[in-house]
């Protein structure tokens, strides 16, 4: 009874801190306008370029930034190492060394090589270049991109919730062997695993082989829940919102229900059974191209898009505070975004799990559809 | 502008198809209360497929 009760507090503090924190944001993007007054951000072109720079990845971690009495522009986060595999080996530096610049005028000196950074993407400049020139369309003449494995934004998130994962589930799995029923949060995510068992797996897969893909479906699944939960707090994650992560995860699926796939299941992909020969080549093209190509590329597009576009919107509606001042007045404005964000910010709560789930869903479904056996009758 | 167009296209056929599954679930719950959570489950698949492609042509359009 103790224990439940607690669990209820810590349930109660987790969703008010979760609110407080997304109010937070709002406030302190006020405050920055307060600042502003007339001055940069009030402009629609600024908005969606920072609306455009947030669902990118990005090479330091940057919380927010204002402009100091002094009209000095100021950042407020931490840089992140830059890994890069260039034309001499491994250069790394920290990504403080650019100074936040991004249209590639600060270039950085390492091992003999120049590096600019434009757009979140890092450059190498040619050799004998002394800067950056470019062509009417924007692109960098005399430069190209190398090898980049640095510790972005995005990786910072993913090792953050897979660290916080691997704790959170490991304490779990122990106490299982010390006594019968979890306690403390591990009893928050009991339910939460079952669920995913009994509802996800078990149906889809079927009672002989859900056993084997019930570890990958659970950790496809907090991966992705944590990791849009993350995305909705100031810290600014928008990892679930790249196509490189969700593509990653959708080719884990690829791979698992093709491997695991048994001879019924390529037969009917292959030479369908049933048809007129003449039909089976034009089903064998389609069925191919269905199993390898179109469903992961359901998978990656439908979890990137949704969440990109979440975040666009609920950051479209936090920017109406800048772009309808002078119509509505600061405080019409303000509390018109405050409450459209606020309602759509619960939105995308809900649209965070059911991503996950839906993402989980559609795996099982398509490694069962690997592993079915056959019927005979 | 095309594209602007070819995006309010994909939406209104993705509406009509969004609410064909969400009515014709309503109408399926309603007539058999206990198929509920079948129903559901099988709704919010077909509903991923769909917004699947249609964010996939919303994708290539832009």
């Amino acid at each position: 009874m103790k224990v439940a009760q607690k669990t209820i507090k810590f349930l109660l503090i987790a969703v008010i801190a979760l609110f407080s924190t997304t109010s937070f944001a709002s406030e302190s993007d006020k405050k920055h306008d307060n600042q502003n007054d007339g001055g940069r951000i009030n402009t629609k072109e600024e908005v969606e370029a920072y609306i455009l720079h947030h669902i990118k990845d990005s090479h330091d971690f940057s919380l927010f930034s204002y402009t100091s009495d002094e009209g000095e522009r100021k950042h407020i986060g931490f840089p992140l190492p830059v890994i890069l595999w260039s034309s001499e080996g491994l250069v790394t530096f920290m990504s403080s060394e650019f100074h936040h610049n991004d249209d590639g005028h600060v270039i950085v000196e390492k091992k003999g090589l120049k590096f600019a950074k434009i757009h979140s993407k890092i450059y190498e400049l040619d050799k004998g270049a002394a800067s950056l020139s470019f062509d009417e369309t924007h692109h960098a003449t005399n430069a190209h991109k190398t090898l980049d494995f640095s510790i972005t934004k995005s990786v910072v998130g993913i090792l953050l919730i897979g660290t916080l994962l691997l704790f959170w589930f490991s304490r779990l799995a122990k106490q299982y062997k010390t006594k019968q029923i979890p306690t403390g949060f591990a009893r928050v995510l009991e339910p939460l695993v079952l669920y995913v068992r009994d509802e996800i797996a078990r149906p889809n897969i079927g009672e002989k082989h859900y056993r084997r893909f019930t570890g990958y479906l659970l950790t496809v699944f907090f991966f992705i829940w944590v990791l849009n939960l993350a995305g909705l707090t100031p810290l600014g994650f928008n990892v679930t919102g790249q196509l490189a992560v969700t593509g990653c995860l959708a080719i884990f699926t690829l791979v698992i229900y093709t491997v695991s796939g048994n001879k019924d299941y390529w037969m009917h992909m292959i030479w369908m059974p049933g048809v007129p020969a003449l039909i089976r080549p034009v089903l064998a093209i389609i069925e191919l191209a269905g199993a390898l190509i179109i469903k992961p590329f359901s998978l990656l597009v439908r979890l990137f898009a949704n969440i990109s576009a979440g975040h666009i919107v609920v950051m479209s509606l936090i920017a109406i505070m800048f772009t309808l001042k002078e119509s509505l007045g600061v405080v019409g404005a303000t509390g018109l975004s405050l409450v459209l964000s606020f309602f759509i910010t619960l939105i995308e709560v809900l649209v965070a799990f059911l991503q996950a789930y839906i993402f989980t869903m559609l795996s099982a479904l398509f490694i069962g559809m690997a592993v079915a056996e056959p019927e005979h009758h | 502008m095309y594209n602007l167009i070819g995006a309010g296209l994909i939406v209104i056929g993705a509406g009509i198809g969004l609410g064909q599954i969400g009515g014709k679930a309503m109408e399926g719950i309603a007539r058999q209360p206990e198929a509920t959570g079948k129903i559901q489950t099988a709704m919010i698949i077909i509903a991923a497929l769909l917004e699947g492609l249609a964010f996939g042509a919303l994708f290539l359009g832009k």
